[in-house]
């Protein structure tokens, strides 16, 4: 009976991190059904921007409130979660606060921790705020209606929530130090929980001790909870920020990539040895699907694009086609393509491991023609993004979609490309008459 | 216009045995667009000038095929960009300069893995070598005192993160350069790009161009630069829009600097 409270803290530790792990895996499956795409080159500038980006929060700065704010909230994230780790020996060797010989570091550390908590929450409270009752434009914008922001408001209740257990902890430890209850000596400075030592005026050292590990258990059991609630929200961010900006585009934004078994087809079109009436060899490969019409077509960066965008709403606010009204939203091009990826995830998942055709794609479905073909390709959205998502690649990818499999461009563009092919330019004038502006 | 420009072929420098410089890739709105065709000319002006020796392809200049593959059509791009690479290839060019920030991205970014490896600057570029290497002074003091705002061409700035060139030259006309709320990095775009100068847009609440004709406006200018000529079509619109044609002018930098010569 001795051992039950470690052997319960092991069978929770292992069940939140184990049912997190089954999740990861799933991730990783569904970002794999992407097509392979080279990302092996420039390994020293992709540490760069990850360190710079991801670690060193450079893009999100440049919002200077929101910047400052999450960069709180995020060093609080990382620094706190030492103390996770004394929780976690702690729970599984029924010791209490094991870190504690350090002595005047511990008591640092300790200390630290607390005023980073208050310091989160008061993040936490300026972003609830900006969502709920300053209702900045970017978070109330169509996609963000329904689930997205009961999901961005969840999540601040939980970090407000761990803060919260957190520092009812600490206090209560400090108020059974200070009772002198046994096992629990004077270790660690409380800077911000001795505030709330009122709260245990008149207690009883059992009540408080009752109230201690009550928020010791919350504080861990919702640690789990949050690391499991990743999975099934927007939030997964935390952790792939860093592949996604290693990953990320290099090189000038204005480049787009140039689709491959385009050239070879268009090189033996212009090869005038080639026999145009040639059969196929043998062993030649079904032809590729041109462009992207669901998810399946779109390369597994473009996928880890999709589970990394945490629908901050920064590529939209910057889009000029929003801004303008039109319906097209960068973000929701994101989000959509994580949704679907997730119905085909648990398509598989129902279907023994393969895809069953459902009827759907990303085209149509999720996203609209209109909303494609509203894109200016100014890549504000890219430069905008600060985890280095890229949602003009994907806009990209789809209309290669409707113009090279469907030949559905609006009619305007369809004239603009049969003038290029007749005449060599947009417009259909003679190409003999290329020079005439010199002499006019 | 009655200024003669000194333009020379490819297929004429091939001929006398020479080659030139560089080559000046006039683009399909600069050949044929009534408004770019006098930033061309402009631009020539400033060439002849610093007396550069460039040619241009004429005839056997093709559309870059860049909107086309903003539009989805890679088949179309590729088959212009590589007949325009064995144009190119053929010509043993080098160095191109183009006025246009689509033909400069495309032929930069994304023709040397087709096979076609130039060094492509875009014209503010050029003109600034002009001037840095002292081949081209500015005399007029014609925009003294003006108050001119530059537009960032987002395929020169975001697309290539070129925005000082443009800026340097335009402080050399003594001008007073005022910058928009939202420039270099955060510049709205014209509205423009992606094949939209092509077709309409679609349902929205506002047209592009008179949103960022009017953060050009806020700052209160004699003269609109821009370093593209679907720019300067989007922003002569936006003015027009704004009613505020008669007092506000819409300049490529190189007629603001052919100007100044």
């Amino acid at each position: 009976m001795e051992y039950l409270p470690n052997i319960l803290f092991g069978v929770i530790l292992f069940a939140g991190v184990g049912y997190f792990v089954r999740n990861v895996q799933k991730l990783q499956r569904n970002i794999k059904l992407g097509n392979d795409v080279d990302v092996n080159d420039n390994k020293a500038q992709r540490w760069k921007n990850m360190l710079k980006i991801a670690l060193g929060q450079t893009k999100m700065v440049v919002r200077p409130i929101a910047g400052l704010m999450h960069i709180i909230v995020y060093v609080g994230f990382v620094i706190i979660n030492i103390e996770v780790l004394e929780i976690i020996i702690d729970g599984l060797l029924g010791t209490h606060r094991i870190f504690a010989p350090l002595g005047i570091v511990y008591d640092f550390l300790i200390g630290s921790f607390e005023v980073l908590a208050l310091l989160v929450i008061i993040a936490v409270v300026v972003f609830w705020l900006r969502r709920n009752v300053i209702r900045l434009q970017r978070f109330v914008k169509p996609e963000m209606e329904g689930w997205p922001k009961k999901d961005g408001n969840l999540i601040l209740y939980i970090e407000l929530v761990l803060m919260f257990l957190f520092l009812t902890m600490n206090a209560a430890d400090f108020q059974l130090q200070q009772l002198g209850a046994a096992h629990y000596e004077q270790a660690g400075a409380f800077p911000v929980s001795q505030f709330l030592l009122p709260i245990f005026d008149g207690m009883s050292i059992s009540t408080v001790i009752l109230i201690e590990r009550i928020a010791w258990w919350a504080h861990i059991i919702g640690i789990l909870f949050f690391l499991n609630y990743l999975y099934y929200s927007k939030h997964l961010h935390i952790l792939l920020a860093f592949p996604n900006t290693y990953y990320g585009k290099l090189g000038p934004l204005g480049k787009f990539s140039n689709v491959e078994a385009v050239t070879n087809e268009v090189k033996l079109m212009l090869d005038p040895t080639a026999d145009p009436f040639a059969a196929p060899a043998d062993d030649a490969a079904e032809p590729g699907k041109f462009g992207a019409s669901d998810v399946m077509d779109l390369n597994w960066v473009q996928l880890l694009n999709a589970y990394t965008c945490t629908e901050c709403g920064r590529c939209t606010s910057e889009c000029p086609a929003n801004q303008t009204g039109k319906k097209l939203s960068p973000r929701k091009i994101m989000m959509d393509t994580r949704d679907r990826l997730e119905e085909v995830g648990k398509n598989i998942d129902a279907n023994q491991g393969k895809f069953v055709p459902d009827g759907k794609q990303l085209l149509d479905d999720y996203i609209t023609k209109e909303e494609l073909w509203a894109c200016t390709t100014c890549n504000a959205c890219v430069q905008a993004c600060p985890v280095s998502i890229d949602p003009l690649s994907i806009i990209v990818e789809m209309r290669r979609y409707l113009v090279m499999e469907q030949s559905a461009a609006p009619t305007e563009l369809n004239n603009m490309m049969s003038n290029i092919e007749n005449n060599g330019a947009p417009w259909p004038y003679n190409q003999m008459d290329r020079l005439n502006w010199v002499n006019e | 216009m009655s200024e003669a420009l000194v333009v020379k072929t490819m297929e004429e420098f091939v001929a006398q045995g020479k080659q030139p410089e560089i080559l000046f890739w006039v683009g399909s709105a600069g050949s044929y667009d009534d408004r770019a065709k006098k930033i061309s000319r402009a631009f020539v002006k400033i060439l002849n000038k610093a007396s550069v020796d460039f040619a241009v392809l004429g005839s056997e200049e093709s559309c870059t095929g860049d909107v086309a593959k903003r539009a989805g059509n890679e088949f179309l791009f590729q088959m212009q960009a590589m007949m325009n690479i064995e144009v190119l290839n053929g010509y043993e060019i080098k160095r191109i300069v183009t006025c246009d920030p689509h033909s400069f991205n495309t032929l930069k970014n994304e023709y040397p893995s087709l096979g076609g490896k130039y060094d492509v600057v875009h014209h503010t570029q050029y003109i600034k070598e002009l001037l840095d290497s002292g081949r081209l002074s500015l005399e007029g003091q014609v925009y003294k005192e003006k108050r001119i705002t530059f537009h960032d061409p987002c395929y020169l700035g975001r697309a290539n993160a070129v925005y000082d060139a443009p800026r340097e030259i335009l402080k050399k006309t003594n001008a007073d350069i005022v910058e928009m709320k939202r420039h270099k990095k955060t510049a709205l775009c014209c509205g423009a790009g992606g094949a939209q100068m092509f077709k309409e847009p679609e349902k929205g609440d506002m047209d592009i161009n008179v949103l960022r004709t009017k953060d050009a406006l806020e700052t209160n200018p004699n003269i609109i630069a821009t370093g593209c000529p679907y720019c300067n079509t989007m922003m002569t619109d936006g003015i027009k829009a704004h009613e505020k044609e008669a007092s506000i002018a819409v300049l490529d930098v190189a007629e603001l600097i052919a100007n100044s010569i």
